[in-house]
């Protein structure tokens, strides 16, 4: 859920453009080529599937120092830094990676990979099948979070990596981190969950749901199958539209735009633009459409609305019964898509399983957008949660020798 | 200024190491009100403990994490009702009593989800509180207590004698009492009421084994 509401960060700061890891490539894995084809979680079989992914800082000699970053809705594999020294914007989260960052990648070895379903160089309904040699459109299988979590495990393989030293993910971002630590529990030491919930509520389905109609709703769509015509632009403009509003805050909003009026000294009496919150909603429109495929909207937004790990395992409870990773789950006090009880029902089931867990509400006006935006108090959060993280890590280890 | 919560000296103080000496080896500790962490990062390395901590303070919280403790960042009756029942040997409410809400609850909490509970507190009966009292007919502002009455987070002050009471009401029993003099000199049980700035109760279930 990378947005343009980001708020001035001063080139030098440590947040800033001064520090940035500098030009990046992304890179692709493919696997489960035919017969070996994934098993999804609806019973279809999948493949090849194609993972792009981008990699910072340098893997230590011994591969103890590797964070997986698990983006939202709308993210991709492009973290952090700048595919060519051209590039007017670096990645979603240059904020919190590079040097001397929360994600420091003098120390650690950041990765963030392109969920499957998605429209970023990862397989998606957008790819071609290969069966029929033309996109998938609607014949893609509906995926699942853990669809995309058993997806990036095999990337994870593929680099060598035995166990994560952490992973972080907000939003969606932190049900795949959900996912990954009851998966695959051996596999992480530390894991953080931003604005995130086990569940997805009413509340979300209900928006996303109209962000789908929407799509479904303009005529271009045409069950899908749009990709040799015009694309679905109108209705996934107004599903990110609705996207939008949820993941700001009244009072931001508010702060934002007020009443002012976009380019007229007063209202037209016309259904032209008036307010400069509309044309800000239609510029967010226009500008997502751009980059973003109207299938795999329909697709990663159902997949939210399928997350229910309580449902899956009887209870959350239970759920995390088997997770050792310590954990810290942070929530936004404006945050409304995902409010702060929804993390602490998160907090409540790892303490009930004896999880080391830390548990921050961070005051900020910025609504469910908080978590990528420049924070000092989320910065300083990660900063000494990861270096506490690797510092155990590394005694156990070095006892482990010893022994 | 040895009754505020928040912003505890990292050298440590005579009522910190009392505390600490009153947790076994190796035990599972839950701090309520836990500030800046020092305690139970203290415990966990000094004697291998399993420190847990509450904290209303989302800057002393972030202290915490610096220190690697996990922490819970809200009220302790909330934070308290996540545990299930006997998860921690000890639970630790230092210099906070007075500033809980609801003391009764929190120390039911306390014995609920721990076997035995620490309670640190200013004394109340302090003969420079009682004569501050008597001669000025004004609140109590003393280096024990530097609030003035319309800005005191100290909702529920009690003396030594309250506090045995109190723990007689509720039928707990009283494992250990330690008293300190305000300038942290360890003093015995004879007029304490009267001598002591602070108090530490060792407290569980009566009839219950040690």
């Amino acid at each position: 859920m990378a947005t343009d509401d980001g708020i001035p960060v001063a080139e030098d700061s440590r947040l800033g453009r001064a520090h940035s890891v500098g030009l990046v490539e992304t890179r692709a894995f493919t696997f489960a080529e035919p017969p070996e084809e994934l098993e999804l979680e609806c019973g279809q079989r999948l493949g090849p599937i194609t993972l792009v992914y981008e990699t910072y800082g340098e893997l230590s000699p011994a591969r103890d120092n590797a964070i997986l970053i698990l983006h939202a809705l709308s993210g991709d594999a492009h973290v952090a830094g700048y595919h060519t020294p051209e590039d007017r914007k670096p990645g979603w989260w240059d904020i919190c990676v590079g040097p001397g960052k929360p994600f420091d990648t003098t120390k650690y070895f950041v990765i963030c990979s392109n969920i499957v379903g998605g429209c970023k160089g990862s397989t998606g309904p957008s790819s071609t099948n290969p069966a029929t040699g033309k996109p998938y459109g609607l014949e893609f299988p509906v995926v699942t979070v853990s669809d995309m979590v058993r997806a990036q495990k095999r990337l994870i393989d593929h680099l060598g990596i035995e166990r994560l030293l952490s992973m972080v993910g907000g939003s969606m971002g932190g049900f795949q981190v959900l996912e990954w630590v009851v998966r695959y529990p051996e596999r992480v030491a530390s894991a953080m969950a931003i604005a995130t919930t086990a569940r997805l509520s009413t509340q979300g389905i209900a928006f996303n749901e109209v962000g789908r109609q929407a799509i479904m709703a303009d005529p271009n769509w045409m069950g899908g199958n749009y990709y040799a015509k015009a694309a679905p632009r109108a209705g996934l403009a107004i599903a990110r539209m609705i996207g939008h509003i949820t993941y700001l805050s009244d009072t931001q909003m508010h702060a934002k735009f007020g009443r002012r009026l976009q380019d007229r000294e007063s209202v037209g009496y016309d259904f032209k633009t008036d307010f400069q919150v509309e044309s800000y909603l239609r510029y967010q429109g226009d500008s997502f459409v751009r980059r973003f495929d109207a299938n795999s909207y329909l697709y990663i937004s159902k997949a939210m609305d399928y997350f229910d790990l309580a449902e899956r395992y009887g209870s959350l409870v239970q759920a995390f019964e088997r997770v050792r990773a310590e954990f810290l789950v942070l929530s936004f006090t404006s945050d409304w898509l995902f409010p702060t009880y929804q993390s602490k029902e998160i907090v409540k089931a790892l303490k009930a399983n004896g999880v080391p867990t830390t548990f921050l509400e961070i005051p900020s006006a910025y609504g469910h957008d908080a978590f990528l935006l420049p924070n000092d108090r989320l910065a300083d959060t990660v900063t000494g949660f990861l270096a506490n993280v690797q510092r155990r890590v590394r005694a156990r280890a070095g006892k482990d020798t010893k022994e | 200024m040895i009754f505020s919560r928040r912003g505890r000296p990292t050298k440590l103080r005579l009522d910190y190491e009392l505390i600490e000496s009153l947790v076994p080896d190796g035990a599972k500790v839950l701090d309520l009100g836990c500030g800046d962490g020092q305690l139970l990062s203290d415990l966990i390395e000094h004697k291998r403990c399993v420190g847990r901590g509450i904290e209303i303070d989302e800057t002393a919280v972030l202290e915490c994490v610096r220190r690697g403790v996990p922490v819970y960042h809200g009220d302790m009756l909330e934070g308290m009702s996540f545990y299930r029942d006997g998860e921690f040997d000890v639970t630790i409410l230092s210099q906070t009593l007075q500033q809980v809400m609801k003391p009764p609850e929190a120390i039911r909490e306390m014995l609920r989800v721990g076997r035995r509970a620490i309670i640190s507190f200013p004394n109340f009966g302090h003969w420079s509180v009682r004569l501050g009292l008597l001669w000025t007919g004004r609140m109590p502002r003393t280096a024990l207590l530097p609030y003035h009455w319309f800005n005191t987070p100290n909702v529920h002050l009690c003396t030594i004698k309250d506090f045995r009471a109190f723990c007689n009401r509720e039928k707990l029993a009283r494992v250990r009492e330690i008293f300190l003099t305000p300038g942290q000199w360890r003093i015995g049980p004879w007029l304490a009421n009267w001598r002591a700035g602070l108090a530490i109760f060792q407290v569980q279930r009566a009839g219950r084994e040690e």
